[in-house]
């Protein structure tokens, strides 16, 4: 597989790239203070993501961490400009190469959907159109921002699904979703987000919906073709074990908030977040006795607290006393590597949960 | 594909085998002599005597059936005893008449509804899905016969005073008595264009203007309803955000990736609509006199002409068989995922 | 609820909000109930609904006359009608009886007709949809066929073929209208219970020895009545339309004494261009309640759908 990615990234880089070139100390996209929030009539307002800072810087590949309802998929919605257009409110800012994404025109969003940053959905079963040729979802996004004609489209798309490891790229283009199985769905859905080299992917659980053995796989390929490309990811997960292999910064997200954030390896040595550490722990690892009982987190992602009251996660923290009880606790900077942390009793530095760097 | 079709006749079979035995003993449970209800008053005792030796009344009951099947599979559905005439042979005369309106009233509920559903579920909670929801509950609270002498006064005949004016569409009948056309299918839209009479053609649709509204009120609600909730659950469809984070065009997101997948199941409602639409050109072809199987079988049950019926009911149940087989092979067409297994 | 034990710390319960929209503890039909009273489109359709069952039934105490009087036909004439008039706030009919005295009393009539032939729709199906779907195997596939072949004749035309045989009497046309209803009802009825059939709760029940009779009834049965009663509540709507239709064919009730929506509305069709009054009023009565039980209908089955549950 690799020598043929190989060569059909040489041809894809031929093509000249018509966006600016990116200075690599700037960021590439900066999010400040995000906020969504649901609103229905007749209920209290939900706010699933609550002021939420991080930035990529071109190349780079961050994760964001969290259970189911933490806010992350949310996140990564609002940077899309994917957000149902009614009952939401989102304030705050998402700078891409300094332009703000929530301001933007519709139609100059489009023009940076797929283009510049493009996505990669959870479940492949279901964001392919199922009445539609696996080619013409490949070669619209081509055809939208290129100026193309069908034919070098579809030379184009062929070399797309070859890349990205589908056998018979030729005869596959031709196929519906029904006809793929899982994973090499995954991987169409890869070809199209990548289909024209976006400057930043943004990856939604991408491997959660497949079998264990194909989601290695895929997230090889993944970081393969994101480095090729240099295209800066964004990685969604709640499996701390991808961003290990993954990711080089990491945002561990907890009911709406960013709790913790730090370059991975400082994360994994150095958990300071008591969520964070707890996570870490009830994760089974190959290098401590088998002896030892893995330590799940207590209660459920729905016994939270309103962080304008004290710690969200005070609730299900064996360390919560009086003083997590006060209001809108800071994150702050704490530790090497902008590490930051939001945690009024935090695990002590000299941890021994992982000394495995 | 070949066998699918094959299985798909092959069901059908049963089913009108099952409506045959029905309509057979249905003329049996009518009251009195089936010879003399089937006559109705006209009947004499020589007629009743000539029914009798036609149908074989006089056999046993079984018998009595294997002749009624026989003629109908050599395509002899009877007499009309009050117009002596065939009835399969009045319904093919006839038939032509019902599929124009019929289509021009499906065309009116699609060309209308489909929009109005769309646009509805774009957006849900609006004015205009208001209007929607309140248009396809008139359809269905609206008799149809009611609305067609409504449209018919108030278009066509033309209501007292300063509303007068709105009367601009031709009252009854197919083609205006003036117009000398040539009529080679009894399709007479087609027969204006076939014979490049476009004036007749045309004097052919402007009739069909009234009638068709009226009958497409009834596909139009449906259509409405089943387009605006199909296209408000495949918005929410995984794969319309996929193809909104292509960066699409909205029309093209639109037609390629919402109403293809939406207008499956409308596609299967329209089908299933022929029986209520048949049964509606009855009413409504007899409010605006057209000549098609309709006001024959207004006449029909005005008159308790059973013979002409029972051929129209089996009639119907074919035509309906067959408008279903074509759907599913339509829907097998549209929807790759059918077409494989 | 309460997560923290009580050494560790006195965080008061009242931080912890209660988890939204849950619904534990209500049943199905309770959900239903709080969801339709938020519904405005139920409200209106009660409204109308018990409005209509009021009038049809307390017509004489409502009515200013007695019915089908037609002790002023004098003042009818060829060419016109009497409008409304403090006497007679709707003006006369085209028989000389009083308008609003007709059309109270065809509330009646639609109410006995809606119910009596629902009702035999609705016994009429169960009946079948319990043999196909409670028995299963031969008696299943014998009675759908017939099911499908009952269904590829349209309602109205089935309504049509079964008054002829029966004659012209208002019970006949309850007949008709009501057993062209059954196939509908009994293939609704099947499908509902075979949903069921396939739930975890009749795989528990079935492990733990009941026997099938008695999950048929007291499990399966209850829990497939919702689809079966919003289907009922649409046919009254339905039912009230047909009736129309039929008078229209010809098929009505022949009795000129009772008062009967459908029929006045035919009777005014001559007189529709001079007096469109005669039919548009018995015509907003048909449509308003077969709106009203349109409306509850739609809306029940809304509130019914596990879909809509949130």
């Amino acid at each position: 597989m690799s020598d043929q990615t190989i060569a059909a990234g040489e041809r894809a880089v031929t093509r000249s790239r018509t966006r600016p070139e990116a200075n690599r100390d700037e960021n590439l996209l900066e999010v400040e203070d995000l906020s969504v929030s649901f609103v229905r009539r007749g209920a209290q307002p939900v706010r699933a993501v609550d002021g939420v800072s991080f930035v990529v810087r071109p190349g780079q590949i961050v994760g964001i961490v969290g259970e189911s309802g933490s806010g992350k998929s949310v996140t990564s919605l609002a940077v899309m400009g994917l957000l149902p257009q009614r009952g939401v409110v989102a304030s705050g800012q998402i700078r891409y190469r300094g332009q703000d994404l929530l301001t933007l025109g519709a139609k100059k969003l489009s023009d940076l959907r797929g283009r510049e940053i493009a996505m990669v959905f959870q479940d492949p079963m279901s964001s392919l159109n199922p009445v539609i040729p696996i080619g013409t979802q490949v070669t619209e996004v081509l055809l939208r921002h290129f100026d193309v004609s069908r034919g070098e489209a579809r030379a184009e798309a062929e070399h797309l699904l070859r890349r990205v490891g589908i056998p018979d790229p030729g005869r596959r283009l031709k196929e519906y979703p029904h006809q793929l199985s899982g994973g090499m769905r995954q991987r169409a859905l890869i070809a199209i987000a990548l289909a024209c080299k976006p400057a930043l992917l943004i990856c939604d659980e991408p491997t959660t919906a497949l079998d264990v053995t194909i989601q290695a796989q895929v997230l090889e390929l993944l970081k393969e073709l994101v480095n090729d490309l240099d295209t800066a990811m964004v990685m969604i997960t709640h499996d701390l074990g991808v961003v290990a292999g993954l990711c080089d910064f990491v945002n561990v997200m907890y009911a709406g908030r960013v709790v913790e954030s730090a370059p991975r390896h400082e994360l994994f040595a150095h958990p300071r977040h008591r969520y964070t550490e707890g996570l870490l722990a009830s994760m089974p690892r190959l290098d401590h006795p088998r002896t030892e009982p893995l330590r799940p987190i207590r209660g459920t992602p729905r016994d939270i607290v309103s962080w304008t009251k004290a710690c969200a996660f005070a609730p299900r923290c064996d360390h919560a006393d009086e003083a997590c009880m006060s209001p809108d606790l800071e994150l702050v900077l704490d530790g090497p590597g902008e590490h930051r942390m939001r945690c009024v009793h935090p695990a002590p530095l000299a941890s021994d949960v992982a000394d495995d760097d | 594909m070949l066998r699918f079709v094959i299985r798909r006749i092959l069901l059908m079979v049963p089913v009108l085998f099952g409506l045959s035995v029905l309509l057979f003993l249905w003329v049996r449970a009518l009251p009195g002599d089936p010879a003399r209800a089937l006559l109705g008053e006209k009947a004499t005792p020589e007629s009743i005597a000539s029914v009798n030796a036609q149908y074989g009344f006089d056999k046993p009951l079984l018998q009595q059936y294997l002749i009624y099947t026989s003629r109908l599979l050599r395509g002899d559905f009877g007499n009309s005893p009050r117009t002596g005439e065939p009835v399969l042979g009045t319904f093919i005369q006839r038939f032509p008449a019902t599929v124009e309106l019929g289509v021009a009233a499906l065309i009116f509920a699609v060309v209308v509804g489909i929009p109005l559903g769309y646009l509805a579920a774009k957006r849900a909670g609006g004015w205009l899905d208001s209007f929607a929801v309140g248009t396809s509950l008139a359809g269905v609270v609206i008799p149809v016969f009611v609305l067609a002498y409504l449209l018919k006064v108030v278009f066509a005949v033309g209501l007292h005073g300063p509303l007068h004016v709105l009367a601009f569409l031709p009252s009854s009948g197919r083609q205006s008595a003036r117009i000398d056309a040539t009529h080679i299918t009894n399709f007479y839209v087609l027969d204006g264009l076939l014979t490049r009479e476009w004036d007749a053609s045309w004097d052919a649709v402007v009739h069909l203007i009234l009638p068709a509204i009226a009958l497409g009120s009834i596909p139009l609600a449906i259509i409405v309803r089943m387009t605006r909730a199909s296209v408000i659950d495949v918005l929410n469809e995984d794969y319309v955000r996929t193809a909104n984070s292509k960066g699409l065009a909205p029309g093209l997101i639109t037609r390629r990736h919402v109403l293809r997948n939406a207008l499956l199941p409308v596609v299967t409602v329209i089908g299933l609509q022929t029986g209520a639409l048949l049964a509606g050109a009855v009413l409504t072809e007899s409010v605006f006199a057209i000549n098609g199987i309709g006001s024959y079988l207004f006449t029909a049950i005005s008159n308790l002409d059973f013979a002409v019926l029972q051929g129209f009911i089996l009639f119907i149940a074919l035509i309906y068989a067959v408008v279903n087989l074509l759907v599913d092979l339509s829907y097998g067409v549209i929807d790759p995922r059918l077409r494989t297994r | 609820m309460t997560i923290l034990d009580a050494e560790q710390g006195p965080i008061d319960e009242g931080l912890f909000d209660p988890p939204a929209g849950d619904e534990r503890g209500t049943s199905l039909w309770q959900g239903a109930f709080r969801r339709l009273r938020r519904n405005p489109s139920a409200i209106v359709g009660a409204v109308i609904v018990v409005a209509f069952v009021l009038v049809a039934i307390f017509a004489p105490v409502l009515a200013p006359y007695e019915p089908a009087g037609t002790q002023w036909i004098s003042q009818v004439t060829p060419s016109s009608v009497p409008g409304p008039s403090p006497g007679h706030l709707l003006g006369l009919d085209s028989f000389g009886s009083d308008m609003l005295t007709q059309l109270i009393y065809g509330a009646r009539q639609s109410l006995i007709i809606g119910v009596v032939s629902t009702t035999i729709g609705l016994l009429g199906g169960a009946v079948l949809g319990l043999i196909a779907g409670g028995l299963g195997g031969w008696w299943d596939t014998g009675v759908m066929r017939i099911v499908d072949i009952l269904l590829s004749i349209p309602s109205l035309l089935l309504a049509v073929s079964i008054a002829a045989v029966m004659g012209r009497n208002p019970f006949a046309i309850m007949i008709a209208i009501g057993a062209a209803q059954v196939p509908i009802f009994a293939r609704l009825l099947r499908g509902s219970m075979l949903g069921q059939r396939r739930q975890d709760y009749v795989l528990a029940a079935t492990s733990l020895g009941l026997r099938q009779r008695r999950i048929v009834m007291s499990h399966v049965l209850p829990n497939s009545l919702g689809p079966v009663i919003v289907q009922a509540t649409l046919v009254l709507a339905t039912a009230i339309i047909e009736v129309a239709a039929l008078s229209y064919l010809g098929l009505g009730s022949a009795d000129p004494a009772i008062a009967e929506w459908g029929r006045m509305l035919v009777k005014a069709q001559d007189r529709l261009q001079s007096d469109p009054r005669l039919a548009i009023l018995p015509g907003i009565c048909i449509a308003i309640t077969a709106l009203g039980f349109t409306l509850f209908g739609e809306a029940l089955r809304e509130a019914l759908d596990p879909k809509s549950r949130r």
